[in-house]
Order: structure tokens, then C-alpha cells, then sequence
């Protein structure tokens, strides 16, 4: 059990970071609470801490893109204060962004230049990006355009531009969450030969498992505050898990059918497509099929075609032959999205805020928006002049919200003032609530809290209970081992055979989405 | 007569290209201000007033250019640094740039200007087809400088390369710790200069007098040819000149006779019967087509030029328009 004790904090010379007290408010929220953190030579150090918890505020007063409003930083022994990234690159820190700082309209060498304050031509630095990416095993085209380049490809320039510049210290900020199970090993192998060089690197992540593996030690922080430093690897994972929830997260249930016998309810036709921009991927000749009962999971690294495959799928990009989709038997693929619900489909887009709902309007307006003609028997009265009866509306709203457990501050908050968890909540019990018999969600429970993402996900698991068939779009591996029956993946459009879950592990799921032909086509 | 036609189509397109070219750097940055037509009438009312006053054409254009980037100045404060919507914004530019200009420049109606002359080399501007060349007016020489440079700093220098990153994405940019809003103002008063000159153009060189209103939608039609050029400083080159030709051309169409076709196509009479009937199908159209025409034929050779979606989408500016508030 992590107590204050368990990973003393390093002091004495070998110390290269020593903050203490760090504050940061931002309106009525306290985002950084008195924050302290100690960062020795040569270690690997985890910052960990639930979605919201703080962590991305303390690392951007760290490299200088906030200004905080109390406590001290000191570095190699100096009291400093760090008034802008490029102060904190001189001091010797270096940052690998979570949703990359990347610019998609220019090429990798001008990306890396842009971060270094040097006048070198842009050819030079291109040449020494090469071939440190090389001595590293990170290879890059210095030349090619970011926006063609995959997710595990674009981290790999973050990381070049924050060795380019020699750090002492490198922040990571949730590294893995968007890369393979290998390219996440070829990762740590170089953070650990980092580490060997002498250099500290601040690792920031909710995973347990990763941690436990290449941290030396840990600072937790929950709402803002620390509430423990501890060595991980003294830990379980599940002591870690309670220090950052602060209490146990429920355990989803399920139990998988060996063999699901149900009708099919949505069947995917050889659907392929040609790439809609050009930084979109193409469709190749997908063809899925999903039975009654069950949950199938599409796994993947984001912008393998994920997003284009929901908007073939839920006819937010219609297809020219309607057998392509077949929603209950019925050709669905050249109707739009009232269409395909009308046939008793249900979808959940990715981007909550503005896709999914209206940040604007309240929660009965939103209501109102995705079920105007599904329900307009309910919602709407007058014939053909579709009067809105919110009477009607305000009750179906208020069911979802005590169905799934919204927690709100008013009582018909606008969308936005929600958290990103309840808003999902009502988002995904706004559909379940119609009791589809196919559900088609994209990333459900994404940059959501443990508990939400709990709740969501039994909730997919009782729709299948119910006869229904499920669709999830997960980059969580972890998600999709928990909830699916059968795991298929994306790669460069392309998805593969399905795989019951029995025979599914990590390493074969991360081959696939790596790209590697099984041969099974 | 062909060497004087081509002139004028030089004179007409100057002040489009260095107001479009101005307006695209702006742009480039990822900030959208539509007061071009109203920083050029500004930049043409003070550059015709002090080259009146003063009697000396040249302080009236550095005038212009001072007036066109203070002008800029006011959207840059309320759109950057207020982040207000640029649209309304550069709008409200327009409107109140109309109005002001009209209102300092009443004096100046129906007054005798000072032209800039047009510079002359002994030996080379007498040549033929010298004077397209050799012997223009001074705003041509630097309106065509001013393309090259803008070319050379956005792709070849890294201040360049910065200011692209910044019209990319702002909050990638702020992340690596560039000053996102002051690049913006430099790129700001920097199109505001070029409105402003381009506006000095058309009172010091173009007319050489100030009417109100003077700039007839021409800072609109600068705006519409950066967008229709992708971003590209090359193809908004092509853009106005094209313009500027079309428009010239169909004046001319308007007033010749068939007569002088037969006079211009001399022995050849192959080219006299093309060239009749040819006038006679383009004088049986309404003259409002015709005047309609250089709009017409403009969009649809830039947009067949850009029909390479990839390429467009590059040289987009992805975050035009949109306003920036770092949070901190």
C-alpha cells in the first residue's frame, strides 16, 4: 500500500527538479492544489492521476505555457521561474506532447525546426535529425509531410525534436495511448536508454501495467492534489488504481458465450471507399458481420480508418450500393443517418462536443436533435406542423439522466457545462434509452473517468443481453478485451478477420494493428 | 497601340496584386481581415493628401503605406488581442475605412493631383516594347519585388516558415513557445502597408485624383484572389494579372469597330473575317456580361489551376479565421 513513506523523495545533489507547492486556478477550480515533486538524475519518474486530476496543468507550468499562481521551482539546485517554452528548452526541458504539437501542412525537418532556437538551415537539422533517429532506431523521412504520416510516426518526430535539443529532463505526456502494444516496447527501450545516458524523464500516464514496468518511482495526484509518491513497482496494480480513484472502481461483469447463435442484425458488405481529403484513410473492402447478443470490438491506432468506417457505417458518408450495409436484413447503405435509425440503429460519434450533442444547448435540446424523427410519434405532436412537446422530451431526458447516473449541477444543464463523462453518459443513454437493436459506438469511453467508464461500459454489455448487437471502436485495448466477443482490427483502411475473444491476445492484436498480414485474408 | 494596351493592363492590375499579396501573408498567419477595400482607401486618401500638400508623390506613397498598416492596426487590436470575430471585424475595417476616407478626402474632390512619373532609361525605355519594360511607373517595379520577396521569406526563410506554422495551428505553435499574436500583428501591419500602398497606387498613378469610393470593390477582389490563388503568392500573380487583362481587354472590345480590326489584321484577311465575326458574337451580348467577364474568367481559371484538392489543402491556412486565446 503506497503510503508517503514508500518512495522517499530523492534529495541532495542528485536532485535535478524540486518543486514545491505548485498552484494553479483557473476560475472557481483549483487544477494544481500545493502540487510537490521531485525528480532525480537519471530516473524515470511517473506522474499518475486519473483524466482531470491535474497532471497536464503541472507539466505545462513545467515547460512555461502556464504561468502558476504559487510555489516554487527550483532546477539543478537554482530557484528558477519558467515564463515560456523556450526558457524551459534552454533550461534543459523538453516535452513530447499528448495531442502532438505538430503542424500537418509541413514536412518533419520544419516541424523540428520550428522548436529550435538555432538559425541552422533547415537541410542541416535535417540531416541531424536522421541521423539521430537512426542511432536511436526511430527512423524518419526527414522530408515527408506530417499529415501523411501515422500516429506511432508523428510521436517519433515529438521525440527527435525533444533530443535534438539535449535535454536534461524530457516530460512525456500519456505516450502509449495512441500507439502498438510494439511500438510501445520499441518506446520504453529507448526511454531506458535514456535513462542510461544519465537524463530524467517524467512519464505521464493512467496506465498501471506500464508504470509498474519502467517507473523508478511515482507521484499520484487526484483532484488536483498529491496524494502519494511511492515506488510502483512495490505496488499492485490495483493499490495504484485505488490511490488514483480514491476508492475501488467497480469491475465490469460479463460472461462470453462460447458460441453466439443470433440473427444477424447489421451485416457490412465489401464496403470500400476512396479517401474523403488528404489526410483521410481509404476504405478497403471491409466486410463484418454482428449476430445478436454480441459485442464486436474494432480495435486499432487512431487514423487507421476508424472514423471513416463509423461514418460509412452510421450514413454520415453514404455508400452508391445499398447492399453495403444491411441494417436487419434490410439494404440501409444508400440511406443517410435518420434512415438507418428508423431501421433501429443506434450511433454514438466520437467527438462528444459537437458532433455528438449541440455544446450549447441543454440536455432536452440535444434530446430533441438526435430523436426528432425516430420519435417524433413521442416528441412532436400537431401532425404535420411537428410542434415540440417538451413535456415529453424533458421526461425522456430525465430517465436517461437517472438511468446512467448523470451527475449535473442544474436541472436541464447546457451540454457543456457537463463533464466530459456525464455528458458521455447521457450521450450513450440517449441511444440505449431507444433500446437499439444495433448500437454502433466510437471510442466510448474515451478521456472519461474510471467509474463513468464503468457505468458505460456495462451498460453496452446489458444492451447485448437484450438481444441487441454492439459495434465498439476502441483504441483502448484494455476496453476491448472487457467487453468484446469477437476483436477485429484496423490498419491503413483495411480490417481484418475477426478473432473470438478466446483466442485474442495482446500480442496478436498488436500485430495486426502494426500493420502485419496474418495471412488470414 | 499593343504596347499601350499591355501598359494599361500593368497600370490596372498593380494595385490588385500588392493588395492580394499583402492580404495573403495576413492569411498565411491564419488571420482573416476582410478591411482590405477600406485600408486602401485610407492608404489612397492620405497618399494623394500629403502628395498634395507636400508636392512630393514619394512621401505621398510612404504615407499611404503608414496609413494602410495604422489603420491594420485597429482590427489587429480588436481581433487579436480582444479575439473578436474577424469577420465582423474586418467588415466594420471596410465600412469605417469608406467613411473616413470619404470624409478627409472631400477637400481633395476634383483637385489636380501629382503623379509619380514613370522612370525612364535613355536607350532602353525609346526600344521597342521599352516602355512595358523599361519605362513604367515605379508602383509596377515594386509590386513585382514585392511578390518575390513575399515568395522567398514565406517558403525559404524560417521567420517564414514560423509565420506558416502559425496560420497551421496556433495551438501547436503556442505550445513550442512561439508568439503567436505578435507574429500575427507583424503579418497584419504588414498587409495593411501593402492595402495601403496598392490604395496610394490608384490615386498617385492609376488616376492621379481622389474620388470618393475610389478603389471600386478592388479590395474585394484582392481578397477573393488569395483564396481562389490557394495561398500561392505565384498564382495570385496570374490571378490579377489575368484580371487586370480581361478587364482592359473588354473596355476595348466595347469601343472598337470592325474597321479596326481590319486595320489591325493589314493583309492578313484570314485573321479580319475571325476577327469580325468574333466582334460581332461578343457585341451581340449584353455589355453587362462583358463587364462581368474578367470576374467570371479569373475564378474559373484558378479554380481549374487548383483542382489538385491535395495541394490546396497543404497551402490552406488551417487555422484562418479562427481566433486565438492562449490560456493562461
Amino acid at each position: 500500500m503506497g503510503t508517503e513513506l514508500a518512495g522517499e523523495p530523492a534529495t541532495g545533489p542528485g536532485l535535478l527538479l524540486d518543486v514545491r507547492g505548485l498552484t494553479k486556478v483557473f476560475g472557481s477550480l483549483i487544477a494544481c492544489n500545493s502540487v510537490d515533486l521531485q525528480i532525480a538524475k537519471g530516473e524515470i519518474h511517473a506522474l499518475l492521476g486519473e483524466n482531470g486530476a491535474g497532471k497536464s496543468t503541472l507539466v505545462k507550468m513545467l515547460f512555461g505555457t502556464l504561468a502558476p499562481n504559487a510555489g516554487e521551482i527550483v532546477w539543478n539546485g537554482k530557484q528558477v521561474r519558467i515564463g515560456s517554452p523556450g526558457e524551459a528548452r534552454r533550461l534543459g526541458i523538453g516535452m513530447v506532447f499528448q495531442h502532438f504539437s505538430l503542424f500537418e501542412a509541413l514536412t518533419a525537418a520544419e516541424n523540428i525546426a520550428l522548436s529550435l532556437d538555432s538559425t541552422t538551415p533547415i537541410s542541416a537539422i535535417a540531416a541531424k535529425a536522421k541521423e539521430l533517429s537512426h542511432s536511436y532506431g526511430l527512423p524518419l523521412d526527414p522530408g515527408s509531410l506530417v499529415g501523411d504520416l501515422s500516429v506511432g510516426e508523428r510521436q517519433r518526430i515529438e521525440i527527435i525534436r525533444c533530443l535534438l535539443q539535449e535535454p536534461d529532463l524530457i516530460i512525456l505526456d500519456e505516450p502509449t495511448s495512441v500507439l502498438t502494444p510494439q511500438e510501445a516496447d520499441k518506446l520504453f527501450e529507448t526511454l531506458e536508454r535514456l535513462r542510461g545516458e544519465g537524463k530524467s524523464i517524467l512519464y505521464i500516464s493512467h496506465r498501471l501495467e506500464e508504470v509498474q514496468r519502467i517507473c523508478d518511482r511515482a507521484t499520484v495526484l487526484r483532484h488536483g492534489k498529491v496524494v502519494a509518491h511511492c515506488n510502483p513497482r512495490q505496488e499492485t496494480a490495483g493499490s495504484l488504481a485505488r490511490m488514483m480513484v480514491g476508492g475501488d472502481v467497480h469491475e465490469v461483469h460479463r460472461e462470453h458465450p462460447d458460441h453466439v447463435e443470433g440473427a444477424p442484425l447489421i451485416e457490412i458488405r465489401n464496403l470500400s471507399q476512396a479517401p474523403k481529403g488528404p489526410f483521410s484513410m481509404p476504405l478497403r473492402d471491409i466486410s463484418l458481420t454482428v449476430r445478436a447478443g454480441e459485442v464486436v470490438g474494432i480495435a486499432g491506432v487512431a487514423g487507421n480508418g476508424q472514423g471513416e468506417f463509423f461514418d460509412a457505417v452510421s450514413g454520415e458518408a453514404v455508400q452508391a450500393d445499398p447492399a453495403t450495409v444491411r441494417i436487419r436484413n434490410i439494404d440501409a447503405g444508400t440511406l443517410g443517418i435518420t434512415g438507418r435509425r428508423l431501421l433501429g440503429a443506434g450511433f454514438v460519434p466520437e467527438e462528444r462536443l459537437g458532433h455528438g450533442a449541440v455544446p450549447g444547448m441543454k440536455l432536452s435540446d440535444n434530446m430533441l436533435l438526435a430523436r426528432h424523427t425516430s420519435d417524433a410519434k413521442a416528441f412532436l405532436g400537431g401532425g404535420a406542423l411537428g410542434f415540440i412537446r417538451r413535456d415529453a422530451i424533458e421526461a425522456t431526458t430525465k430517465r436517461v439522466v437517472e438511468e446512467m447516473d448523470v451527475r449535473k449541477s442544474a436541472e436541464d444543464p447546457e451540454a457543456s457545462a457537463l463533464s466530459g463523462g456525464n455528458l458521455q453518459k447521457f450521450i450513450i443513454g440517449r441511444e440505449l434509452d431507444r433500446k437499439p437493436s444495433v448500437l454502433i459506438v466510437n471510442q466510448p469511453t474515451w478521456g472519461v473517468d474510471a467509474g463513468a467508464a464503468a457505468r458505460i461500459r456495462q451498460a453496452l454489455i446489458d444492451l447485448t443481453r437484450t438481444g441487441s448487437a454492439v459495434i465498439v471502436i476502441s483504441q483502448d485495448l484494455d476496453e476491448l478485451f472487457e467487453i468484446s466477443d469477437r476483436i477485429a482490427v484496423m490498419a491503413h483502411g483495411e480490417m481484418s478477420p475477426t478473432i473470438p475473444i478466446q483466442e485474442a491476445t495482446r500480442e496478436k492484436i498488436g500485430l495486426l494493428m502494426g500493420g502485419a498480414d496474418t495471412g488470414a485474408h | 497601340m499593343l504596347e499601350s494596351i499591355l501598359l494599361t493592363i500593368a497600370t490596372a492590375s498593380t494595385p490588385l496584386l500588392i493588395a492580394a499579396i499583402g492580404e495573403l501573408v495576413v492569411e498565411r498567419s491564419g488571420v482573416l481581415n476582410l478591411g482590405v477595400e477600406g485600408m486602401m482607401l485610407m492608404g489612397a486618401v492620405i497618399g494623394f493628401g500629403v502628395a498634395l500638400t507636400t508636392g512630393n508623390p514619394w512621401l505621398g506613397v510612404l504615407a499611404g503605406i503608414v496609413a494602410g498598416a495604422a489603420f491594420s492596426m485597429l482590427f489587429a487590436f480588436l481581433a487579436l488581442t480582444l479575439a473578436t470575430n474577424q469577420v465582423a471585424t474586418g467588415l466594420a475595417l471596410t465600412l469605417l475605412g469608406v467613411g473616413a476616407s470619404g470624409m478627409i478626402g472631400e477637400a481633395f474632390v476634383g483637385q489636380p493631383g501629382v503623379k509619380l512619373t514613370p522612370i525612364y532609361i535613355p536607350g532602353l525605355t525609346d526600344m521597342p516594347f521599352g516602355r512595358l519594360f523599361f519605362g513604367q511607373d515605379p508602383m509596377f517595379y515594386i509590386s513585382l519585388l514585392l511578390v518575390a520577396g513575399v515568395s522567398w521569406f514565406l517558403f525559404r526563410t524560417r521567420a517564414g516558415l514560423t509565420l506558416r506554422s502559425v496560420g497551421d495551428s496556433h495551438t501547436s505553435a503556442h505550445a513550442l513557445g512561439i508568439k503567436v499574436i505578435r507574429i500575427r500583428y507583424a503579418a497584419v501591419a504588414f498587409g495593411g502597408a501593402c492595402a495601403g500602398l496598392a490604395g496610394a497606387q490608384m490615386s498617385l498613378v492609376y488616376t492621379s485624383q481622389w474620388i470618393e469610393n475610389m478603389t471600386a470593390g478592388r479590395g474585394w477582389i484582392a481578397l477573393a484572389l488569395v483564396v481562389f490563388a490557394s495561398w500561392r503568392p505565384t498564382r495570385v500573380l496570374l490571378g490579377a494579372y489575368l484580371f487586370g487583362a480581361i478587364t482592359i481587354a473588354q473596355l476595348h472590345v466595347q469601343a472598337l469597330s470592325p474597321n479596326d480590326i481590319a486595320v489591325g489584321a493589314g493583309p492578313l484577311w484570314f485573321l479580319s473575317e475571325a476577327g469580325r465575326w468574333l466582334l460581332s458574337v461578343l457585341k451581340s451580348v449584353p455589355a453587362q456580361f462583358l463587364s462581368a467577364l474578367p470576374y467570371l474568367a479569373t475564378v474559373v481559371v484558378l479554380v481549374l489551376i487548383s483542382r489538385n484538392r491535395r495541394l490546396t489543402l497543404i497551402n490552406t491556412p488551417a487555422c484562418l479565421g479562427r481566433p486565438f486565446v492562449p490560456d493562461r
